[in-house]
């Protein structure tokens, strides 16, 4: 086991694409560490560049103590579990799991051992004697997994290996993974576009974004105090409410009127946003104390919950999550006030947090 | 008209009187395609049906008006005369047919060989400019060969590849190597590259990764890139009558072409040559039918 230290990445392809501009990353021994970002921002590349498939134009990689900057994937000593499974199709099984070990040359007995291990592990018994293209989208994921496993790498490496699953098998798979990672304690660099898995999965989240990292946290500090915009509107479903505001008598007060309990330490002379979770806010009877007046624009019944879009007066509307008891129906004259506490707040022209 | 029929009678009982009505319309309809498909078939048919006629025909059952369809003496004579001279010895036809399994054969393996790895390279990697590239490789096939063949003539005759079967080897596969390329980088985009990083993650070199992976995937979509390429050398006339000019070089396009021309034409002889001429590639694609017809549609479709 070991950690990884990704210094200066820069990937840049022949054709001019830059897929990587800088990436700095410090992963800890043992830790289940997620990149997240919208597809296109080099969150793939770095974790290829990591395992060996891609050559980074510029920038240092090291597992454990080790510079791997020019060795081949095989001798990083690590596992990576993709996407499209990747089961080499002639082989059953039992064979794809025993195929790296016995790449590497381990005797016989050894490999039937582990390869027994594994999969009572991912509990593949009865899919042993199988080939990949008779196992479900699940299964062959799993054998996919076993299949890192068996070789009991440094680091696991993931690229989106849930995104081909439907629901109801990635929440399993997701905790499958967790288990087992928690179990095995080996480092994981897992790379989703999905923020679910981000969050529920991540011991650290990295978002990235246009080959540059924007923030790294853990789930809640991304959460609470995303560190740009961008990350802002990234996490959260619904997103955070971005809403323009000025500092006037100490107090954060938006166009229409809304207060936001302010932040310690604001820059005054510049333009502001608040970035306010759905869920700081709070729609109200009309009139109520401390609210603004608004009107319900639509709402998004979910069952356990309901999400009003409320006008406010404001550039824009703003999401507010609500209990499900809490009705009011479409076009309803209501109130609108804030009840989290301090929201970040965003400089317009930088797009970065400033309190 | 089918979908409305199925609204009305998805709960009655009507649905018992249409089936009936709609397979006699099917039975009207197929009887009319048979016809017309049989009809077709006798006209594309004929000319071959008539050559491998000609090729058993003595020469005055070949000649007689009217002519004879069924009731003429089988003789294989001719066959006879395609694989030996009058006098004994092997004939200059069967000679050509030998160069033309050489020429052919050859260049088709060089250009599998050369083809493949760099479809692999253009669909694997990211390569400078490899639009452009893949254009200019295709533009290669723009011009009919009737266009180049002259400055070919002269260049071969200034390097002594005129007259040679090297000659018509490399021109063969200076042709079959873009087709190649092009069918084949369509068969490797449908392989995912996957199969490869794990490869080379469990201790593999890029180059065996293709090897052991990727290439057993491609087997069907090279079979039909081979046959492609090897009915184009085969068939190829153009260069072989201008590349060529004696007995022991030429292929047999040129060879059969060559049997008419003089004052009297032995129809028997052209047509039992080709026969003898259509039957490889014939037995060749039926054997690996099953490739071709997988192969040409994975590569036609698109994820």
């Amino acid at each position: 086991m070991a950690g990884i230290e990704v210094t200066a990445l820069h990937k840049r392809y022949p054709d001019g694409t830059v897929a990587v501009d800088h990436v700095d990353l410090s992963i800890g021994d043992g830790e289940l560490f997620v990149m997240l970002g919208p597809s296109g921002c080099g969150k793939t590349t770095t974790l290829r560049a990591i395992a060996g498939l891609e050559r980074q134009t510029t920038g240092d990689i090291r597992i454990g103590d080790t510079l791997v900057n020019d060795l081949p994937p095989a001798e990083r000593d690590i596992a990576m579990v993709f996407q499209f499974y990747a089961l080499y199709p002639h082989l059953r099984t039992r064979d794809n799991l025993a195929f790296p070990l016995r790449a590497e040359g381990l005797p016989k007995p050894e490999v039937h051992e582990r390869v027994e291990e594994a999969a009572r592990l991912m509990r593949l018994g009865p899919l042993l004697d199988r080939r990949p293209h008779r196992l479900s989208g699940g299964e062959q994921q799993r054998v996919a997994l076993a299949r890192a496993l068996v070789r009991r790498p440094r680091a696991f490496l993931m690229d989106e290996p849930l995104t081909n699953l439907d629901a109801e098998l990635r929440a399993d798979m997701r905790t499958e993974i967790k288990h087992l990672q928690g179990e095995l304690g080996t480092t994981m660099v897992y790379v989703t576009h999905d923020q679910v898995e981000a969050m529920s999965l991540g011991h650290r989240i990295a978002i990235l974004n246009k080959g540059r990292v924007e923030q790294i946290g853990t789930p809640l500090e991304v959460y609470d105090r995303p560190a740009s915009l961008f990350c802002a509107a990234f996490i959260g479903s619904p997103p955070m409410n971005l809403i323009e505001v000025e500092v006037a008598d100490g107090k954060l007060r938006s166009q229409s009127g809304l207060v936001l309990t302010p932040p310690p330490s604001l820059p005054r002379d510049r333009c502001l946003v608040a970035g306010v979770r759905p869920e700081a806010l709070e729609v109200t009877e009309p009139g109520a104390e401390r609210s603004v007046p608004a009107r319900v624009v639509s709402a998004e019944w979910l069952g356990d919950e309901i999400i009003y879009v409320v006008d406010h007066g404001g550039q824009r509307d703003v999401r507010v999550r609500m209990p499900p008891t809490v009705r009011f129906a479409a076009d309803a004259p209501v109130g609108l006030r804030h009840t989290g506490g301090p929201p970040p707040v965003y400089d317009v022209s930088t797009e970065e947090l400033v309190a | 008209m089918g979908v409305s029929v199925d609204e009305t009678v998805s709960t009655g009982p009507v649905r018992d009187h249409t089936p009936p009505a709609r397979r006699l319309g099917g039975r009207g309809r197929s009887v009319l395609e048979v016809a017309l498909l049989t009809a077709l078939a006798v006209v594309m048919l004929f000319p071959v049906l008539w050559m491998i006629e000609t090729s058993i025909k003595e020469n005055r059952d070949v000649y007689a008006i009217p002519a004879k369809f069924f009731d003429f003496k089988v003789t294989m004579d001719h066959f006879k005369d395609v694989f030996f001279a009058s006098g004994g010895g092997r004939s200059a036809l069967s000679v050509s047919f030998l160069n033309s399994v050489v020429v052919a054969g050859v260049s088709t393996v060089l250009a599998t060989v050369l083809g493949v790895p760099a479809a692999w390279a253009y669909s694997r990697f990211a390569v400078k400019a490899k639009k452009d590239q893949l254009f200019f490789i295709l533009s290669t096939r723009f011009m009919p060969p009737v266009v180049v063949v002259i400055p070919i003539f002269l260049m071969y005759r200034q390097v002594g590849l005129f007259d040679t079967k090297l000659g018509l080897i490399l021109i063969y596969t200076a042709f079959n190597v873009p087709f190649t390329i092009w069918m084949m980088k369509g068969f490797v985009d449908e392989v995912p590259a996957e199969y490869e990083d794990a490869a080379m993650l469990d201790g593999y070199t890029r180059l065996q990764a293709f090897w052991r992976f990727t290439l057993p995937l491609l087997v069907p979509g090279i079979a039909a890139t081979a046959v492609f390429a090897l009915i184009f050398s085969w068939n190829e006339f153009v260069f072989a009558i201008f590349l060529t000019s004696s007995d022991t070089v030429r292929t047999a396009p040129p060879a059969i072409a060559g049997l008419i021309g003089g004052t009297t034409v032995d129809w028997g002889l052209v047509a039992a040559a080709s026969v003898v001429f259509a039957l490889p590639v014939l037995v060749f694609a039926y054997l690996v039918r099953k490739h071709l017809v997988a192969g040409v549609t994975l590569g036609a479709v698109r994820r």
